[in-house]
């Protein structure tokens, strides 16, 4: 009822609102193609330069002349010498992906069940640092990490790595689970404690279960940070063999003369997978991302 | 008694039981086992903590302790250099992109299928690795062979600069135009968010007051928006100052070192030229500018309810 009188109002007061309306609609629709070029022209380039074939990359054109898929078939027959060990290269991105994402997801949801729910005192302080760590940039810490690696004796190991992957994920973990268990009540942590539960039971079979839809939030962004970070993996991964694909794409950059359809099309492989994982978990990432309201 | 200390004891009434009954479950002095227990769950994040961040935190204050550093790298013209590109990559990219995601969350919150699909396709710049991204806006970017010379010359028989190759302001530019496509979209999705959280009876509420479109956007969707967007700005500050992708991959530093950025040239001193305790310096070097931030950012984050 109140909508329809509104509806009423507004007509009243402004007799041309229907062609402003009009007008407004118009101009989103010309905006349209101005941020489809903005965003699709690099995403064009990559697949163009990707489906050129070995002479057409130096050209000048602007759609593949002579369009074949050999890059990719290169690429994922490692037929090229900077792809010899391409496979196993992205062995170790799922590697590094898949122990980040299990141990960021473990470690903070550890610790931000006894924060949060077992209330433990100077609880705030190991919180504190956990927002501090988010808030100092990755690059910076960069140096010092690579230092502090070569001494632990970790130096092309892949998890000197995933500690570093762990350590930049956990503080968002942390501060994520923290937020998201408030709307958990804590008298079902008191009916089962009276039942008779454990701590580790509880975290078990009442806190996890009901933290599911935020534990897939930060596992998919944990395993997307992983992927695609490049600045620890290439400061930490020094062999051919240990290298990760990020890694071992940017080192096509070395050669004097970059053999860029390989390159993209190596790119193209690489991007698949978090970009799939992206649109398929993008509610949840969403989500995770305003959890508990942006309320500002 | 005023209303005025009744809302406030009624104010403070649930956080203080609230409290009370958290002491009463797992503190009870018997169960002492259960301490022990907290503790042990928050020991490996702690052990990650110390180990990872504060060890090299302390290590890295001290390898960057020699006064004798920062008289050489003032004394550096490409430091110099790069201190102006990091404040014109800060005010500009930052302002840039998030004003540019202000107005595109508002673009996005008319809720027909042809804007949700856009919606799809506009994040995607977010969604791809950076690395993919932003060596394929390198190659785009080239002078001789690059798409975007190639486009203009096909359409406007335009002879394009070299983008990335001749000069520093245009090569710079060309970094701050990329860093803001790969990241407007996130901030784009965040504020449509925050956006949306503001209930549709305020808008009623204005639109019977008689306010118009503009009117409507100053006098309730920015003021309610407000926080929010500091806070985000804030991040975004935090997260462009320590960004190495965009620099080292879209123009490497290049032309001749002048845009390289201090989160380049840091690791560019440690690595190329094997002197770490000057790339650490050259990084700590914006501790004045990110010791005042990280407060104000962390005093915000702690208080009110918003994540990211």
């Amino acid at each position: 009822m109140s909508a329809l009188s509104i509806n009423r109002t507004i007509t009243r007061r402004q007799p041309n609102y229907r062609l402003r309306r009009t007008m407004k609609e118009a101009a989103a629709v010309a905006f349209v193609p101005v941020l489809l070029i903005w965003t699709l022209t690099p995403i064009y380039n990559i697949v163009m330069v990707s489906l050129d074939s070995k002479g057409d990359v130096f050209s000048n054109d602007i759609w593949p002349p002579h369009p074949s898929l050999d890059s990719f078939w290169i690429v994922l027959s490692e037929g090229y010498w900077y792809l010899q060990y391409f496979w196993q290269q992205f062995g170790n991105s799922v590697y590094i992906g898949a122990a980040t994402t299990f141990l960021t997801l473990l470690i903070g949801s550890l610790a931000s069940f006894s924060i949060g729910r077992m209330r433990l005192k100077y609880g705030w302080l190991v919180s504190n640092a956990a927002l501090l760590t988010y808030a100092i940039p990755a690059s910076f810490l960069a140096i010092p990490f690579y230092s502090i690696m070569l001494k632990y004796g970790l130096a092309d190991n892949l998890w000197s790595v995933i500690f570093a992957e762990v350590t930049f994920a956990t503080p968002y973990a942390i501060f994520i689970f923290r937020q998201y268990a408030v709307s958990i009540p804590i008298e079902l942590d008191e009916a089962a404690r009276i039942d008779g539960a454990s701590p580790v039971q509880i975290y078990l079979r009442v806190y996890l279960p009901l933290m599911a839809p935020a534990l897939v939030a930060v596992g998919t962004y944990a395993l997307l940070l992983a992927w695609n970070e490049y600045l620890y993996q290439f400061m930490l991964l020094s062999s051919k063999q240990s290298m990760t694909v990020p890694v071992a794409l940017a080192q096509f950059l070395n050669s004097d003369e970059a053999p860029w359809n390989y390159m993209m099309a190596t790119a193209i492989i690489y991007a698949i997978p978090p970009v799939a994982i992206y649109y398929a978990f993008r509610g949840r990432m969403t989500a995770g991302l305003t959890m508990g309201g942006v309320k500002g | 008694m005023s209303s005025t200390t009744l809302i406030a004891a009624r104010r403070t009434l649930p956080a203080l039981s609230h409290g009370q009954r958290g002491r009463r479950v797992w503190r009870g002095g018997r169960q002492s086992s259960e301490f022990t227990w907290a503790v042990a769950f928050v020991i490996p994040y702690v052990a990650v903590f110390a180990a990872f961040v504060a060890y090299p935190v302390v290590y890295g204050l001290w390898m960057g302790h020699k006064p004798s550093l920062y008289a050489e790298l003032f004394s550096d013209p490409i430091y110099v250099s790069t201190v102006v590109n990091t404040v014109i990559y800060l005010g500009v990219g930052v302002n840039l992109k998030m004003f540019g995601a202000l107005l595109l969350s508002g673009f996005f919150m008319r809720r027909s299928w042809w804007t949700k699909g856009l919606l799809l396709v506009y994040v995607l710049p977010w969604a791809v690795p950076a690395l993919p991204a932003f060596l394929s806006i390198h190659w785009m970017l080239n002078g001789q062979w690059g798409l975007l010379n190639n486009t203009l010359w096909d359409l406007f028989h335009i002879d394009g600069p070299g983008w990335l190759e001749t000069s520093r302001w245009l090569a710079l530019g060309s970094v701050i135009a990329s860093h803001i496509w790969k990241w407007m979209p996130f901030w784009t999705v965040i504020l449509l968010a925050g956006r949306m959280a503001i209930p549709q009876e305020v808008y009623d509420a204005a639109a019977i007051d008689g306010a118009t479109g503009l009117q409507r956007f100053f006098y309730v969707t920015f003021p309610l928006l407000a926080n929010l967007y500091l806070i985000c700005t804030l991040l975004s500050t935090v997260f462009t100052l320590g960004d190495f992708n965009s620099v080292f991959f879209v123009s490497g530093g290049g032309p001749a070192l002048s845009t390289h950025v201090l989160a380049t040239l840091g690791i560019r001193d440690a690595f190329q030229i094997a002197r770490p305790d000057l790339g650490v310096a050259t990084v700590m070097s914006a501790l004045p500018l990110m010791i005042p931030l990280i407060i104000l950012l962390m005093r915000k984050l702690s208080r009110t309810e918003i994540q990211l």
